[in-house]
């Protein structure tokens, strides 16, 4: 009987408890984010990769327009193609080929270019692990409540991902890194896009929770280029992106639309491809994940009735050493080519380094032979 | 806000120039003046580009050096204060530029400087470790700027020892301060002017700013922009000293630009905008245009017009401007927006070009030029010889191919008064060319010929290929032919004379030869 009492009491409190949890849970399903950060990367370089430049430009434009500020996203061009002196429009770069839209604009921040778009800046940048000299704007500083989107593009294949014809990253190097970034607890909730060949094995291999990845082609499948431009004479911008951007449009800031509206742009009817996405790793439904949760910066606000009073301006500090100063010597600017002083100038003393390592080795050597043939006795002519 | 109030009414007594004192600040204690000017020099070039050259000047009367910290930022942008201060500067020189400047075309520019990126500093002599502050300091310009500064390290910085003297005031001249770098493969694009538009007190929304549109500024064969900060007189005691930065933009555009005019300039056309305020931070914003080349107003005209002139020694050269005051507001007139037009006057000319056809006529070219005064004109022509057929060569095609001598035909101003009069007894050998005219003469000038060298075809090798293939055919097939279809047969060979006697003798006698 007693065990009977005992058993019921643990089932109600568990129902109990229980319901409780899936109130907690309820709660924890709204995204918890309070900020964006975006990682935008073009890994191509060369003016045939016009495209890939496009494609990354077209993604910076949209998470722009819908509210990510400049200081919040990390672009990372190759190779610049707006200032290419091939090209015949130059300060623009254009996703469509009446070059309607110049993706470009008049106020982009590259943070990374040229020979700076490496694997281990890529990592550094995503793992935080960066010299305490690099400035702010180069830096992912996100923490456990930023909603981050990666979107990688470039000329990738089957388990790596191409960097400017010279070196590669492979899908375990990535997925070890988001895991170093879920350990230090850098983001709350990471979506990564990618757009080359053979896509979809760059997420094969994630492991860390919270992960939502989309892939222009599956494995065995090339990502096909939209259309050529005659008057730049390259091909402007990838199918999947380009159906992307043409999405991405449509998206304001209060836009509903959620990630299954996102997995269905770019039917293999229209890319050729067929894009792929994993879901299996993020806790939420995709559903319910707004695609304003990555792609824009929508922050919550929370409007209040009460006054505030504001102090009294802040009052310049007295600068009193301005007034006791008066007798100051005059100062004088100085000779731009004073030809005395240059041919008079006594050259610089080198510091004196002791010999290193080859030069001390060297002379041991000699030493040791010379006392090897002839004997020890010569030592005494020395000392 | 009060405290802006209290910001904007500052502004505007320092203009009137009255020392009515606010009441939030001490009266006795003046704040930090600062000053912010602005201008633009156009000046058309001699190859019919034209040169505009922004240079906006911030002037601040405060001490990044000493103990209290900088807190309060008007016109001087604050990202660029705390570089100074956090690292001990003393002088900035930071440029980056996209082409080459073609002196021998262009005349000098203002402010020179290499393509690329260049970078020179100058530290206080307060500073211990100069090579770390100059790593960390490439590192935070090249946040600043967008652009790859941190490649800039010991493999490409230099000291120099003799040049590069500090152009702003001061006494220290220890070059261990001073270091300079150069990356002459950095590219300049948009994102270096977003964040050096950035820097200005009106942004590039008010002002002379609004012309710098990046499409038609990297349009351009030179396009150059610096950063220069250093510490300048205050005035011309040079007691106190202010911090001066100047933000300067070159650029030259180029006349065979498609879409532009060829011969007529307007800010629209270079900027694809039109002026129509002055920077209202600004003391003084005004526009220039170089006519000392053409004073009297003969080869271009400027409009709208305005009387007011300067002038300015630059490198050497005293020169004249026309300026334009964007403070007034008569200048901008009924239209509420400045476009200056600069139109050349065309001289009339006359080019006529018939290109050629292979074997049956040569290209023929004729132009009239008016040829300006103690100057070098030089026509160069470009042509292409189609190759002959090897029937159609001389039999000496190593001596080469001459082209003929170019005819110039011109009409010289003479000193003399010409005689007209072709009747009048005079000398044969002045009398060839008529002379219609007393005050020139008809003069004509051939050139000297040219005698080509082009290649020449080996005409021994058809003879060549024929041996070679013939003789391979005739050893290969011929060989081979043989050994398939002939067949061999075994013959005795004919016996001696003596031998033949004796079978004679046998087959007489009726037993077998031998």
């Amino acid at each position: 009987m007693k065990i009977l009492t005992l058993l019921s009491l643990l089932a109600t409190h568990l129902s109990a408890s229980s319901v409780n949890i899936e109130e907690n849970a309820g709660q924890f399903f709204s995204s918890g984010h309070t900020n964006n950060w975006a990682v935008l990367v073009c890994t191509s370089r060369f003016w045939f990769n016009y495209r890939h430049v496009a494609n990354t430009l077209s993604v910076y434009r949209s998470v722009k327009r819908l509210g990510i500020p400049d200081s919040h996203i990390v672009l990372m061009l190759a190779d610049d193609m707006a200032c290419n002196h091939r090209n015949p429009k130059p300060a623009t770069v254009f996703s469509h080929k009446n070059m309607e839209l110049n993706v470009y604009g008049d106020d982009v921040e590259v943070d990374y270019r040229g020979y700076e778009v490496t694997v281990e800046n890529f990592l550094r940048v995503l793992t935080g692990r960066l010299p305490p000299s690099t400035p702010r704007s180069k830096r992912l500083l996100s923490d456990d409540r930023s909603n981050i989107l990666i979107y990688l593009t470039g000329h990738g294949g089957n388990g790596f991902l191409k960097f400017q014809d010279s070196e590669e990253i492979s899908n375990v190097e990535l997925a070890d890194a988001f895991e170093q970034m879920w350990q230090k607890r850098r983001y709350n909730e990471l979506l990564f896009i990618i757009d080359t060949c053979q896509g979809a094995s760059m997420y094969e291999r994630f492991y860390s929770p919270n992960l939502m990845a989309l892939a222009s082609s599956q494995v065995g499948e090339d990502s096909l280029s939209h259309q050529p431009d005659l008057a730049i004479g390259v091909h402007l911008m990838d199918r999947y992106t380009f159906y992307l951007l043409e999405f991405l449009e449509d998206i304001h800031p209060s836009s509903k639309a959620n990630m299954n509206d996102l997995f269905k742009v770019c039917p293999k009817s229209q890319c050729v491809s067929t894009p792929g996405h994993r879901t299996d790793l993020f806790l939420r439904d995709p559903g319910s994940a707004l695609i304003t949760d990555f792609f824009g910066s929508v922050r919550k606000v929370e409007i209040t009735m009460e006054t505030i009073n504001l102090t009294e301006p802040i009052q310049q500090v007295e600068q009193n050493f301005v007034n006791e100063e008066r007798q100051k010597e005059t100062y004088s600017y100085v000779d731009q080519l004073p030809v005395s002083e240059i041919i008079h100038q006594k050259p610089k003393q080198k510091d004196w380094h002791p010999p290193d390592g080859f030069i001390l080795g060297l002379w041991t050597l000699i030493l040791l032979v010379f006392f090897k043939t002839y004997g020890m006795k010569h030592l005494k002519h020395i000392f | 806000m009060r405290w802006e109030e209290t910001v904007v009414e500052e502004a505007t007594a320092d203009k009137e120039d009255t020392s009515a004192p606010e009441t939030v600040v001490q009266s006795s204690v003046p704040q930090p003046k600062d000053d912010f000017q602005e201008e633009l020099v156009i000046r058309p070039l001699h190859s019919g580009d034209i040169y505009a050259s922004f240079q906006f000047r911030t002037l601040w009367e405060t001490d990044f050096m000493r103990g209290n910290k900088v807190s309060h930022y008007r016109l001087f942008p604050k990202s660029l204060g705390q570089v100074i201060s956090k690292f001990s500067v003393r002088e900035l020189h930071i440029s980056f530029t996209q082409g080459y400047w073609r002196t021998m075309q262009w005349g000098q520019p203002f402010l020179p400087s290499p393509p690329g990126a260049e970078l020179w500093v100058w530290f206080q002599d307060s500073v211990t470790d100069v090579d770390g502050t100059w790593k960390e300091l490439t590192n935070v310009l090249s946040g600043i700027f967008c652009a790859s500064l941190n490649f800039i390290d010991s493999t490409n910085t230099v000291q120099p020892s003799a040049s590069f003297k500090p152009l702003g005031i001061g006494n220290v001249t220890d070059h261990r301060f001073l270091r300079y770098a150069t990356l002459p493969r950095e590219i300049v694009c948009t994102e270096n002017l977003t964040p050096w538009k950035k820097l200005l007190p009106c942004g590039s929304k008010a002002g002379l700013a609004v012309l710098l549109k990046s499409e038609k500024l990297f349009h351009s064969s030179f396009h150059s922009q610096a950063v220069h900060i250093r510490p300048v007189c205050q005035d011309w005691q040079c007691k106190t000293t202010s911090w001066e930065l100047r933000q300067t933009l070159n650029v030259v555009f180029d006349l065979h630009t498609p879409g532009q005019g060829k011969l007529e300039w307007s800010l629209f056309k270079m900027f694809s905008r039109t002026l129509t305020e002055a920077c209202p931070l600004a003391s003084s914003s005004k526009i220039y245009i170089d006519i000392t080349d053409d004073p009297q107003g003969e080869q271009f005209e400027v409009s709208p017009a305005t009387h007011l002139l300067s002038q300015a020694m630059v490198l050497g050269d005293r020169r004249t401007f026309s300026v334009y005051d964007l403070t007034q507001q008569i200048t901008f007139g009924t239209v509420r927006s400045l476009n200056l037009l600069i139109r050349w006057k065309s001289s009339e000319g006359y080019i006529h070009y018939q290109p050629s056809k292979d074997r049956v006529r040569p290209h023929l070219l004729e132009m009239l030029v008016q040829l300006p005064p103690n100057s070098v004109t030089e026509v160069t022509v470009q042509f292409e010889r189609a190759l002959l057929k090897w029937t159609e060569y001389t039999p000496d095609p190593n001596h080469g191919f001459y082209v003929g001598s170019s005819v110039i035909s011109s009409l010289v101003p003479s000193i003399v008064a010409m005689d007209t009069n072709s009747t009048r007894e005079q000398p044969l050998f002045s009398s060839f060319f008529p002379c219609k005219e007393e005050s020139s003469y008809f003069m004509r000038v051939y050139t000297e010929p040219l005698l080509v060298n082009l290649p020449t075809p080996d005409f021994s090798m058809p003879y060549n290929v024929i041996c070679l293939t013939c003789t391979v055919v005739a050893v290969g097939y011929g060989s081979l032919y043989n050994l398939l279809t002939r067949s061999f047969q075994i013959e005795e060979p004919s016996p001696g004379l003596a031998k033949r006697i004796a079978n004679i003798i046998r087959k007489m006698r009726g037993v077998p030869p031998l």
